[in-house]
């Protein structure tokens, strides 16, 4: 047990129990759900949960560790997602030109990420959030503009490898009423990939480097003047995470088939992440976890829930256009906004805060993650 | 104070009344677009509709960047403003539709301008709001105000779309306004004159205000030394609230003029913009009016310029103005509170 607690999960359990239970539950139902909710629809949501733990994993290292708020991440998502598409459709469906785009992809993003924190986060955060919110933009223009070769607004699809496409079959036989197919095989990569990309982001948030990290956001004046060029650690978080999110979008691409920009590089992708990150709880990366899940059971239910209120309410002038379906993200903007105010360190950190009340009878000195 | 550290000789400079740096370098590069353009008239109408969409913007920008300079509150919501004026706008014109179509100039006129002082009152209330429920429990907190800020403008563009509906406005310009004056050679779209003469009134009139009044001189105070202001017995919290309703108010004046410049749209007419707006913002130096004017007619006249030169390189011309006005003047254009 010791040795899974350091070696694996890099001696940041989730110390509390009823977080522990949710990722079990969250990890299990992963990696049954091929087998126990078979249809296309609900696969694709647990592919979806898989891949952007990671992405929303990616975005608290920078948000939650470093207190650096960066609207380009969803940027280099869509450049692994554009990358491996691009690739794969013009050198054919093969390992090889997969990984010949996964590799320009990282490539770009490194330069991107190293470019534009050169330019603005030496000088404010602030400063790097408007930068970022503007190459953002654009390259989300370009790859609107660039028709020939990202397939604009309409996106393009794209063949994977053989062995990945619904069509290839490992066995004859099924396992448990389901045929181990490529679709089957793709989604197992892509679950063992998230998760070792998310005990990878423990590991470098638990390592000396991300204790410098915690320091810079709780007083980059006073990290300085122990020593630490945070410049030189800003950077190097900055390219990580961009890194990691390019990953997310190499397995995204990979799941999907397809790249659109709605998907991907679109500003509501973004949105989404930062609304995932800060509900879940920002400085923890288990917060990814829960946040995805949250939003996206939100994203489902909270609609279901309206369509069942909703007509109760017609005739009533306005509530009834404010309880339409469609209106959910008004809902989840005002729990968002009231989210940060009285629980600004999230479900993770209101978690453990119990966790430490129930077993110190003594609460922890006031967090400042956001 | 970390913008501050540079040589007393250029800071002095760029404070100084007389550094038209910046207006000289707006003319020289309309100036330089012309042979590269090469047809006067193309040249004419390009130029004017840069101004006016520079005069729209910097309407727009103009309480962002006194709000950001004033009290450190970067306000990501501001674009919710603007949709808001733009539609309130649209509603009002219904209302108002029979001095909107009268043929007479002046009725249309006065009919424009009710509208836009109906969207304009609307979002300085709504601005009041805003600042009481979601600027002022973060203040001093960057990372709660932009995470605060993009909820509100969210629930602010749902609340739109639930009481507007998801389809597509309409803001007709009145006939009266609506088509060009030939001057010789040179056809203008009228409505891009009254806009840019709106603008310049506008940019003229905050002037004054900034520079000959008593609350102009507690606001450019504030926005070098909040601290020292409130030492002096002022409470500059009041003075925050009424800048801050009144950029809301700018911000439903360029959302309604905007609206009817557009004639159509939708309820993220707002967030489209917000990513100019930063900019202009940043290179026209943090709280610095000047700043936001000429920042704004360099960003408009270039994207028009580019995008009729070179059309492929328009989505990257933003950026590049930002990087480029960054590398010559770090702290932006002005130096805040000029």
């Amino acid at each position: 047990m010791k040795f899974l607690a350091t070696h694996i999960f890099s001696d940041d359990l989730p110390r509390s129990r009823i977080l522990t239970a949710l990722l079990v539950l969250v990890l299990g139902y992963l990696f049954t759900a091929p087998f126990l909710f078979p249809g296309a629809r609900s696969l694709n949501v647990a592919a979806t949960i898989g891949v952007y733990l990671v992405l929303v994993g990616s975005f608290d290292l920078l948000l939650g560790y470093c207190g650096i708020v960066s609207f380009a991440h969803a940027m280099f998502y869509g450049i692994g997602a554009y990358g491996v598409a691009i690739s794969l459709g013009k050198f054919g469906p093969s390992w090889s030109s997969l990984f010949i785009g996964a590799g320009a992809a990282m490539v770009l993003s490194t330069v991107l990420s190293i470019l534009m924190a050169l330019i603005s986060l030496r000088v404010k955060a602030i400063f790097y959030t408007m930068t970022t919110m503007a190459v953002a933009s654009a390259f989300s223009a370009l790859v609107m503009r660039l028709n020939t070769v990202t397939g604009g607004d309409d996106g393009r699809n794209f063949s994977v490898p053989e062995s990945l496409t619904p069509g290839f079959e490992l066995f004859e036989n099924e396992f448990f009423g389901t045929l181990i197919n490529g679709k089957l095989i793709t989604y197992y990569m892509v679950l063992f990939s998230a998760i070792l990309l998310f005990l990878l982001m423990l590991r470098i948030v638990n390592s000396r480097f991300g204790r410098v990290l915690e320091a810079i956001r709780e007083n980059e004046f006073r990290a300085e003047a122990i020593g630490y060029r945070t410049l030189y650690y800003k950077l190097a978080i900055n390219t990580v995470s961009a890194l990691i999110a390019t990953a997310a979008g190499v397995l995204m691409a990979l799941w999907l088939r397809y790249v659109g920009p709605q998907t991907t590089v679109g500003f509501n992708v973004m949105l989404n992440i930062l609304l995932m990150a800060v509900i879940g709880g920002l400085g923890t990366v288990y917060g990814a976890v829960l946040g995805v899940v949250v939003f996206t059971v939100a994203e489902n239910y909270l609609q279901l829930l309206l369509q069942k209120i909703g007509p109760l309410t017609t005739g009533v002038p306005v509530l009834e256009h404010l309880l339409q379906p469609d209106r959910w993200l008004l809902w989840f903007g005002l729990v968002f906004v009231l989210a940060v105010y009285f629980f600004p360190t999230g479900i993770v950190g209101n978690l453990r805060e119990k966790a430490r009340l129930r077993l110190n009878g003594e609460p922890s000195r006031p967090h400042q993650t956001v | 104070m970390s913008l501050n550290n540079k040589p007393m000789a250029l800071q002095s400079l760029q404070g100084r009344w007389t550094d038209f740096a910046p207006m000289i370098l707006v003319t020289m590069i309309a100036l330089f677009a012309w042979p590269l353009i090469g047809s006067m008239s193309t040249w004419a109408t390009l130029t004017v509709a840069g101004l006016a969409m520079g005069m729209m913007l910097f309407i727009m920008a103009s309480g962002l960047t006194l709000v950001f300079g004033l009290m450190d509150v970067l306000n990501l919501g501001h674009a919710a403003f603007v949709a808001v004026g733009a539609y309130v706008a649209a509603s009002l014109a219904g209302v108002l539709s029979v001095l909107l179509k009268s043929s007479t100039g002046v009725e249309a006129v006065a009919g424009m301008a009710l509208v836009a002082l109906g969207a304009m009152i609307t979002t300085a209330l709504l601005g009041l709001l805003f600042e009481r429920f979601f600027i002022r429990p973060v203040y001093g907190n960057h990372l709660k105000q932009i995470l605060i800020t993009i909820g509100a403008m969210i629930i602010i563009e749902q609340l739109v779309l639930a009481l507007w509906g998801a389809q597509q406005m309409m803001l007709p310009l009145p006939e009266a306004v609506r088509g060009t004056l030939v001057i010789g050679e040179v056809a203008v779209e009228r409505y891009r004159l009254v806009a840019v003469v709106l603008g310049l009134l506008l940019y003229l009139g905050l002037l004054m205000v900034f520079n000959f009044t008593r609350i102009g001189m507690l606001i450019r105070a504030g926005v070098e030394n909040r601290d020292m202001v409130e030492a002096m017995g002022y409470r500059i919290q009041r003075v925050f609230v009424a800048v801050f309703a009144a950029g809301a108010a700018l911000a439903g004046l360029g959302g309604a003029m905007w609206g009817f410049y557009r004639e159509q749209f939708t309820a993220a007419i707002g967030a489209d913009l917000l990513v100019q707006m930063l900019i202009i913002v940043v290179i026209g130096g943090l709280g610095s009016v000047r700043g936001c004017f000429f920042g704004a007619l360099l960003l408009a006249l270039i994207q028009n310029y580019v995008n009729f030169l070179i059309p492929d390189f328009a989505m990257v011309s933003n950026i590049s103005v930002m990087v480029a006005v960054l590398l010559w003047r770090p702290s932006g254009l002005y130096a805040p509170g000029r």
